[in-house]
């Protein structure tokens, strides 16, 4: 026939479509924009600013911003508040994308076998995960928090020990469905293993749903360690992180250092942000894809 | 065939309907004209895209978001309904007219009960009260042919088959006695039969209410058996209207003409190739200039390609400044026997297969029966033939298919490739006797994974059976690509972005890649248009010839099948019930379910009506405690006390597993 003089669009690849449908989203760039500046500020400003973070110095405490070279004036103890919250910034992106990452690796993987093997493997994991989940987050945290000293490293071993259950989940669901699909049943009749359904046809099919909550993941795993900091359970002095300092400045509420209270909850809300709209841009890339034919 | 009335019921005049999608608008309709009397069936045919369910959608108002009336009238009773006030309209759409949807499960929700359904418009519009309007479904279902209404109002959707559930959707059409119902495929997701008592109880409606029906379909046996005058649509147009008898004897326009000339029905003697309409429907989001068939059709000159050709004629008008002079006849060739090589051994040898199915129970709970999916059949298939599977949805077609391929393992019986049971193999030779079954999928889009492209799929059986390196691989693979004539920059690309035409023919090119000897096709057309269809049967002929592949063609549609089939099976709840040369089966058959088949297929001859006798009543059978003995002896109109025993599959080429067949089989030596 006839597909000779089919119209002659132009071929594009799936990462150039996708890229393509995430900048139709604004507020996915505004996400993108957003976790670059914050990035950029925390590891990359104490380069251009430089302060003391470690060393307290009791005769410059609770400084108003715009005083004697302190922008955003000094805490409690002396630190320069600019310099901290980058400080803090390190810590709190670090622990967030480490975290996030480790819930959904572990996530993925434990959902993705429990729905594959399907029967009573299914059944004994999926189990587990309703146990673990039916223990109050915060309980949980508390309980590892007072065993172990927090340190960074620990952090992420304990937010990403509770987070990778939303994704196992998730990830056992889209298996479930996708090990029934056409192309599945099509690539059995050629003689195909189930190894090469789960490498070639079920990772690539799930990967757009794992991602999607990867980013999710992340965002939640900054707050999470802003609710251990808050209770008292984060990285000891001199690190900061967002979260404690926030703790920190809300016991100063009263006495008028805004300065203390608002930059790192700022802060936290712009990260949650824009990793929550990088979600949601990427979720649009992934469906519309599927849509679209 | 009414006479005419004064003023048409319903009249569109140049009726223009966009759709605002996310990039550009898709100008779906384009100055449609047509006319609607009062006690008259107008059938709008059309591929899809075609703009018919837009028309009718434009009427009810229905139309999908970004949808919108940009230009014309629509005259119900000489109103136009674009002037009307809201609580007017509302009321002239919902009480005058009255609509059926294509599939009768989603159009019922499944939440509510069929009394207060198809009560529901009674109660919004009329205000009865709760009691009165259950009378009334009551009388509306009894009146739709549903056994036991009173029953029934009681019941939830899922508690119904398709064909019942249409009942309802149509009853809840009728209950505000409408002027004018609108049938938009309303039969395409059933079974024949079914849509054979569906169709005939909208015609004895008709003439019961006395309304104006409007019957969408792509289907043109559907439209030559019941409609009065015909539409012909093509990319938002209506190019051709007439009387359906004056339509089928001497259509017009080239457009027409294409199409029934590729219906399998129309297959000429000789080459037995079908005629194919080349390249695809326009695209409605550009400026079109001319006629819009022209760069499809044959006999486009210049002039089609450059000027705006409108519907002229009176009674019979068409859009076409070259129409068909010449008769168009679809009459059912005679016989077309091809040569096929009798003497060799056959390639697949089918002995007493069984598939059962557990019902329900799943791990600890225990389960509720055994569902019989197939139950014993034999068969066999000899190269370079096609053995037709026909059967309506239930009957296991589809299950000896996948048991074929090898997807699934039979409960009994034994199933032999070229000599060697694959029942006994081990996994490494069951690994390799993929490469002698492939199989073919109905849904090509559904069975690829969308985030691969072509060349990694059709790569990948080549892959999975460690076939040559990759240079070698990349060879083959463009050498199916220029097998299912597909250009080479198809490689690059993904599913999404192929037509259903298209996508078929790489479905076969993977199927072909691992050179099997017999391809196992599950409804490989049953989703496609007719012209489209016309290509990929056409090439499924071509290839069979060239490489000597044997098929196995499951299909619910009978005429596809006569057409493609060298031998047919014939598949009724499991059992195979009759089995022969096509011609044979499909024009002398034996066995009683077979003939009810036959005349259920709408015909596209208006002057073929079929048989009132033949019509089979009720319900299919449960497959979870199937009839003893013959299993259609619940439906038969010839059953005995006898056919409680297992009657067994008797005859020599053409066999028929029937106590009573309906005629001695033809010639003692028939060829098979």
């Amino acid at each position: 026939m006839t597909a000779r003089e089919e119209e002659e669009a132009p071929v594009r690849g799936m990462w150039r479509q996708g890229l393509e449908v995430f900048c139709e989203n604004r507020l996915a760039l505004v996400g993108v924009g957003l976790f670059v500046l914050l990035a950029a500020f925390s590891f990359l400003g104490p380069l251009f600013y430089q302060t003391d973070q470690v060393h307290t110095d009791l005769t410059r405490v609770f400084l108003a911003p715009g005083t004697d070279g302190h922008p955003l004036g000094t805490d409690g103890v002396g630190y320069d508040q600019l310099g901290r919250l980058m400080l803090g910034g390190q810590t709190s992106i670090v622990v967030g994308l480490a975290a996030g990452l480790l819930a959904t690796v572990v996530g993925t993987v434990w959902g993705a076998i429990a729905g594959f093997a399907g029967s009573w493997v299914d059944a004994v994991m999926m189990r587990v995960v309703d146990a673990m989940m039916s223990i109050p987050a915060l309980f949980l945290f508390m309980l590892m928090a007072s065993i172990v000293t927090p340190t960074v490293p620990m952090l992420i071993v304990i937010i990403g020990a509770f987070a990778w259950l939303g994704p196992a989940r998730l990830v056992r669901g889209e298996a479930l469905t996708l090990r029934t699909r056409e192309y599945v049943m099509a690539m059995r009749g050629m003689g195909g293993t189930g190894g090469r359904a789960v490498r070639r046809h079920i990772i690539p099919n799930a990967i757009g749903t794992v991602i999607v909550n990867a980013t999710f993941q992340v965002a939640d795993a900054i707050l999470y360690v802003a609710y251990l900091s808050f209770l008292g359970l984060g990285v000891p002095p001199p690190a900061a992180n967002w979260g404690g300092m926030l703790s920190d400045g809300l016991a100063d509420t009263f006495s008028g250092h805004w300065w203390l209270l608002y930059p790192p909850g700022i802060a936290i809300i712009l990260i949650v942000l824009a990793f929550n709209f990088i979600g949601d841009g990427l979720r649009d890339v992934f469906e519309v894809r599927l849509r679209r034919r | 065939m009414e006479a005419p009335i004064k003023q048409p019921l319903l009249r569109l005049r140049d009726l223009s309907t966009d759709i605002a999608l996310r990039r550009g608008t898709v100008h779906a309709l384009d100055q449609v004209n047509l006319e609607v009397n009062q006690g008259e069936t107008l059938g709008i045919v059309g591929e899809s895209g075609s703009g018919k369910t837009m028309t009718v959608l434009s009427i009810m108002g229905l139309l999908p978001a970004g949808g919108s009336v940009v230009g014309g009238e629509i005259l119900f009773d000489g109103r136009d309904l674009r002037g009307m006030a809201a609580p007017e309209l509302r009321r002239v759409r919902g009480v005058e007219m009255g609509m059926v949807f294509q599939d009768p499960l989603t159009s019922l929700n499944p939440t509510m009960r069929i009394g207060a359904q198809v009560a529901e418009p009674l109660r919004v519009h009329q205000g009865v009260s709760k009691a009165e309007a259950r009378e009334r479904a009551v009388e509306i279902l009894r009146r739709v042919g549903m056994p036991r209404p009173d029953k029934i109002v009681d019941d939830y959707p899922h508690q119904l088959s398709g064909g019942m559930r249409q009942r309802v959707v149509i009853a809840m059409a009728l209950i505000r006695s409408p002027r004018l119902l609108i049938a938009d495929e309303p039969t395409t997701a059933l079974d024949v039969t079914t849509q054979r008592q569906i169709l005939e109880l909208i015609d004895d409606l008709r003439e019961e209410f006395r309304m104006a029906v409007i019957l969408v379909t792509h289907d043109l046996g559907v439209i030559a058996g019941r409609a009065d005058r015909v539409a012909v649509m093509y990319a938002g147009r209506v190019v051709e209207t007439a009387t359906t008898a004056e339509l089928f004897r001497a259509p017009r326009h080239r457009y027409t003409e294409a199409l029934m000339r590729a219906l399998p029905e129309s297959a000429h003697d000789g080459d037995g190739r079908l005629y194919s309409i080349p390249g695809l429907p326009p695209d409605l989001s550009r400026p079109l200039t001319g006629c819009r068939f022209a760069p499809r059709c044959r006999f486009a000159t210049d002039e089609c390609r450059t000027t705006d050709v409108a519907l002229t004629g009176d009674g019979h008008a068409f859009a076409c400044l070259h129409p068909v002079t010449e008769p168009v006849t679809i009459a059912a060739a005679a016989g077309h026997d091809r040569a096929v090589p009798a003497a060799a051994e056959p390639i697949l040898t089918v002995r007493d297969l069984v598939k059962e199915y557990d019902a329900g129970g799943a791990g600890l709970r225990r389960s509720a029966g055994r569902v019989s999916a197939v139950a014993g059949v034999s068969f066999e298939v000899r190269p370079g033939e096609t053995l037709g599977i026909v059967g309506e949805s239930g009957c296991g077609k589809s299950t000896v298919g996948r048991l074929v391929a090898g997807l699934e393992t039979p409960t009994a019986g034994r199933i032999v490739v070229d000599g060697t049971d694959i029942a006994g193999l081990d996994r490494r030779a069951r690994h390799r006797m993929h490469r002698q079954v492939q199989l073919m999928f109905q849904d090509s889009y559904a069975a690829m994974n969308p985030r691969m492209r072509i060349d990694s799929i059709l790569t990948e059986p080549l892959e999975i059976q460690q076939v040559g390196d990759a240079a070698a691989r990349r060879a083959r693979v463009s050498e199916l690509l220029d097998q299912v004539g597909l250009p080479r920059r198809a490689l690059e690309r993904y599913p999404h972005e192929f037509s259903g035409g298209q996508l078929q023919r790489i479905g076969l090119a993977r199927s072909l890649a691992l050179r099997p000897r017999l391809i196992v096709a599950d409804e490989p057309v049953s989703a496609l248009d007719v012209s489209v269809q016309a290509q990929v049967l056409n090439l499924m002929r071509d290839l069979q010839g060239e490489l000597g592949l044997s098929y196995v063609f499951i299909s619910h549609d009978l005429s596809v099948v006569d057409y493609m089939a060298d031998r047919i099976g014939v598949m009724y709840l499991g059992k195979m019930v009759e089995i022969g040369p096509a011609h044979q089966v499909v024009r002398a058959p034996r066995h009683p379910y077979t003939k009810a088949l036959l005349d259920a297929v709408p015909s596209p001859d208006p002057g073929r009506t079929p048989s009132p006798d033949t019509t089979i009543q009720g319900e299919l059978p449960s497959a979870l405690n199937p009839p003893t003995g013959c299993r259609f002896r619940t439906r038969c109109p010839l059953a005995q006390d006898v056919c409680a025993t297992e009657p067994p599959l008797s005859g020599a080429a053409h066999q028929v597993a029937c106590h009573f067949p309906l005629r001695q089989e033809a010639g003692a030596a028939a060829t098979a």
